[in-house]
Order: structure tokens, then sequence, then C-alpha cells
């Protein structure tokens, strides 16, 4: 053990993150002297991409962002140009919506929790590891990732790069039968979620609570997707057209991704700890009280039991889809006339990592002359960055080899989503 | 782009073409699926993600993957994998976060791998995004359809 001596902790490969980036942690005994995550996130590729096409098209272009959650982008691309355009969309529509978000949230997180996340707490180099020793485990994910990718087929048409999705509604829309041909699949999936709760209960946890600011969509009247105004735990209560306001993006030399911050601030924390935290009471009793027999309850401050988090969220995901297909009536038509003309709007949904903010500017010809997209791995950056500088320094007296997988295993809590990258992410711990 | 063509007639050899379109030579697997159809051969397409390959070859005995690889061999090449035989595997090098190579070993340790499964691997070089398809692999793409057209028995 190098004790007092330097080092520096680097990581070649950070596995099990979506995307690509370097994290690089320079050391001098216990204090952490320098902390650098690099992301090789595509320099606002998107937002060029975007600007000269029609906002019809802005569902399409943005699903390709990311291949783990196009629905996302879709629903803050959607929300955001209704906005601007003053669009009302049917109550059946908006419920459809949560839907398809519903799928993605079920996806994500049974990918993330089982096949990602689980080989960290089980003492495994990866899923293929545990797998040899937990088939049932890896079964189970893979079932539940099944079933939220029959429910985004269904809605958005086909399971990769969803086509449905349109600026005021969907261009088709399920039929009753359809929607209750997932049911059986659902309440098997609500059980495993549920099991997922208790699971993830029995798992040990590393003693590491930070004081965060925690920011996500609050609405008054369920656990928010798609609308509500955007809270923090430090007082923070806005209307999404105000995001930018309030928040800055900043360009760091290290790298390619803006770093978000909260102005006069700093950094804070968007996804499942956030909208746990500060939405408990909106979550269904079912999930609430699986959360409540777990022994977790708001406020949950340990980045790490951010696994029993993503668990009651499926729950919850189980619980709406469920509900939301019980009592669904088709729309009259699926989707409301659009006409072009000027316009600036704003939305934020929540992406199963976390907040996704979307700005457009359209013409009168409804050409998008401006777009801003800021995901939520972006925003986590700096807080992930914070960290590491403390949890890093409670490693000082650890194997170098320990203390970096530690480190790769603290960033795997949240689930960063580098852009669906090519490659992996590199860790460096530089002791001195 | 073709569009997945998995509601065509169950073909004798499942052929799932996976990659990135928005990350250059990424494509290839893509592009290789465009050829393919071009040539009336059924090719179904899949993000590259484990679970979602393992689902697409789930019902299937004989299945060909094809995608872009990076290996360190010339871009363009074309490489062979049986996957009877572990992978050379490197942890999470895949534009699919738990790639290609995982799903086959993750197949493998939960008893679900096709009896038969190959990999035709074309090598990349830039994956830049938004980039264009490197000449190397464009011709790498021709090869691989080639050989994978002999064997489903239509010339290319």
């Amino acid at each position: 053990m190098s004790g007092r001596g330097t080092r520096t902790i680097k990581v070649d490969t950070l596995a099990r993150v979506e995307g690509e980036g370097e994290l690089y942690i320079k050391m001098a005994g216990d204090r952490v002297s320098d902390v650098k995550l690099r992301i090789y996130e595509p320099p606002r590729m998107f937002e060029a991409f975007l600007r000269g096409r029609h906002f019809s098209e802005a569902p399409d272009i943005t699903a390709r962002i990311c291949g783990i959650c196009p629905i996302a982008y879709q629903m803050s691309a959607v929300h955001a140009i209704e906005r601007a355009l003053g669009i009302k969309i049917d109550p059946a529509v908006r419920l459809l919506r949560r839907l398809f978000y519903c799928g993605e949230w079920i996806e994500s997180h049974a990918l993330h929790v089982y096949m990602l996340h689980a080989p960290d707490f089980l003492g495994y180099q990866d899923v293929i590891e545990m797998a040899r020793d937990h088939r049932d485990v890896v079964e189970k994910a893979l079932r539940l990732k099944k079933i939220g990718n029959r429910i985004v087929q269904l809605m958005g048409g086909r399971e990769i790069h969803p086509i449905s999705a349109a600026v005021g509604g969907f261009y088709k829309v399920p039929s009753r039968i359809q929607l209750r041909d997932l049911v059986v699949d659902l309440q098997w999936a609500l059980n495993a979620s549920l099991d997922t709760v208790r699971w993830t209960s029995t798992l040990q946890f590393p003693d590491f609570e930070q004081d965060y600011e925690f920011v996500a969509l609050r609405h008054p009247a369920e656990y928010a997707l798609c609308e509500g105004r955007l809270v923090s735990n430090h007082g923070l209560d806005i209307d999404p057209a105000e995001y930018e306001d309030r928040f800055a993006e900043l360009h760091v030399k290290h790298s390619n991704a803006l770093h978000s911050i909260v102005r006069g601030r700093g950094s804070y924390l968007v996804g499942p700890l956030a909208r746990f935290n500060l939405n408990f009471d909106k979550l269904p009793d079912t999930a609430r009280q699986a959360a409540t027999d777990a022994k977790l309850r708001p406020p949950v401050t340990n980045l790490f039991r951010s696994i029993q988090v993503r668990a009651v969220e499926l729950v919850f995901a189980c619980v709406e889809a469920l509900r939301i297909i019980a009592d669904y009536e088709p729309p009259s038509s699926p989707r409301v006339d659009v006409s072009n003309r000027t316009g600036v709007g704003q939305a934020i949904t929540e992406a199963p990592r976390g907040i996704l903010y979307h700005r457009y500017a359209v013409d009168e010809k409804g050409i998008i002359v401006t777009a801003k997209i800021v995901p939520p791995t972006s925003q986590n950056q700096r807080r992930i960055e914070d960290d590491l500088r403390e949890y890093a320094a409670q490693l000082a007296a650890w194997p170098l080899e320990e203390a970096t997988w530690k480190c790769e295993q603290a960033v795997r809590c949240y689930d960063p989503c580098i852009s669906c990258a090519t490659h992996f992410l590199k860790v460096v711990i530089h002791r001195e | 782009m073709p569009q997945d063509s998995s509601t065509k007639k169950t073909p004798a050899v499942l052929i799932i073409a996976c990659g990135n379109p928005n990350r250059a030579d990424d494509t290839a697997g893509m592009l290789a699926a465009a050829r393919l159809c071009e040539l009336g051969i059924a090719v179904r397409i899949c993000g590259g993600g484990a679970p979602d390959l393992m689902e697409a070859w789930s019902a299937a005995d004989n299945v060909i993957v094809i995608d872009c690889v990076v290996t360190g061999a010339a871009p363009g090449t074309v490489q062979i994998w049986d996957a009877s035989r572990p992978l050379p595997l490197q942890r999470s090098s895949s534009t699919h976060g738990i790639g290609l190579a995982e799903a086959v070993e993750l197949a493998r340790a939960i008893g679900c791998l096709p009896a038969r499964l190959r990999i035709y691997g074309i090598e990349g070089k830039n994956f830049e995004v938004g980039g264009a398809v490197s000449a190397e692999v464009k011709e790498g793409v021709s090869k691989a359809v080639g050989k994978i057209a002999a064997e489903a028995g239509k010339g290319n």
C-alpha cells in the first residue's frame, strides 16, 4: 500500500458504461489534487444537424442521438416544439407518451441494474462472469428488457429509432387489444421488479454520503416524466423555460462535453436519486411501499444506493404502464393538426438517467433556426468529478488496482450514457 | 438504409447486421445489409447491444452477424469468427455498450448460443460522429457481402 506516497490511478477501460471517455485522478497521499472526466461527446453535432430542418423531422433526428434512450430525446423534442407552436395534445395521447416512456425506463433500468451495475456488488468483473454463477438473474434481466422493448416497439413502430412519435401526437396509436396484449408480461415484470427491490436491498453499499443538490421535474399529480416544474432540494422551483437562466454550461479544457452548473452554486445531480428524493410522495403506493419495506426512504444521499432506487423506479414504470393500459381509450385522432409559425419553446423530460433539456426556435415556415440539447449525463459530469474527488481520497490507502476499480464503480452509479459513442471510459488515477 | 426485414420468411441462415450509422465506419454492417437486401437476401437490423442480439438470434439455429470491428488489422479487412470457440474479447470496446463479443459470451454462459453462429467483422478505422465511411471499409463491405451472398446462394 502506498500510504502517504503519491500515485496516479489510471483505468484504460471503464467498462459497462454506454459511451466513451476517460477519467484521470491525481493524488498525493490522501489528497486529491486533480480530477478530470474527459468525455469525448460529439460536440453539438446533432444541434447542427437540426438547424435548417423542418420541426417535424426533430423526433426522427433526435432519436438517433442515443440508442438506449431514443424516446427521451423524442419526448423532449416534441414537447419543446409543441410549446413553441402553442399546441395542446389530446389527454389520451399524453397518457400514451407516458406509456412509451415507461417502456424505455423498464428497458434501461433493467439493463443497468442487472447487467451493468450488479456485477460490481457481487464481485464480478462483468455480467458474463456473473452469468456463469447467476444465470437466473441474467435471464430475468433479459426478459424485463424484452418487455420494455415490446412497449417501445408497439408505441414507436420499431425497437430501433422509433418512428411513430410526432409533433402533436403519434403517427399511429395502438388499439386497446394491442395494449392489453402486454398485460400478462407487465404483470410478470411488476413481480420481477418487486423482487429486484428486495434483492438490491441485500447488497452491501460503500459508506459514501454526499451533500447533493438534487434536480428533477416535479408534477402536482404524478411521478413526473414529461411535464412539471424543475425543482431542487436547495430551493429551485422554475418553469422549464427558465432553465438557461438558472443553469450554465461551461467549456472545460479537458472534455469535449460541456459542464453544467447551477448558476451561483455549482454541480448538481440528476437522475433516479434526484427523482426519488424530490418526488417520493408521487410514487404509486406499490412502489412507495416496496421502497419502505426495503428501508429506502428519502433523503437517499449514498450514490451507490442508486441501484436500489432504479429498482423502485422499475416498479413504478410497471405499475404506471398497467394503469395506463387499464384505463386506455384511444384518442379521436392520433395527433392534432400542426401549422407552421414562428416560436421558441423549451421542454424538460425525465430520461432514465435524468432531466433532458431541449430548446427550439422555429421560423414562420417551421424551419428550426436554433436548437439546444442538454443531456443528463453531461449535466452530471461535474458532480461525477466532485464525487470522485471525495471518493478517491477515501481510497488513498487501497492498493492502486483496487482503488481504480472502485472509482470505476462509482462512475457506473450514474449509469452514464455518453452519447452512445464508440469504445469505453478510460480511468487514470495518478498517485504521485 | 434497409428497413428491418425480419417480417420476411425466415431464411435458412438468419443474417443480422449491427452498427451505428452516425459513426462513420461503424455503418459497415448497415451498408452490408443494404447491399444484401438489394440482392434479395433478408437481413435483420439490430442495435448491437447484447440483449437485443440475443433476442434477435433466439429462434435461429444458423446465424451470421455482420458488424464493424476494431482488432488492429488493416482497415477493411474482413475477418470471420466461428462462435463455437471463445471469441477474443476486449472489455466493452463497442459502440453498443455491452456489445457483440459480450453477447456471444453471455449467450454461451446461459446456454442460448445458436447452434451455428459466425461473425463477419469488417475492420474500421474512423469512428468520428457524422464522419464518412472510409474507402477501405467500403471495399471490406463488398468482400463481406460477396462471401455472405455466396453462402446464401445468390450472386453479388
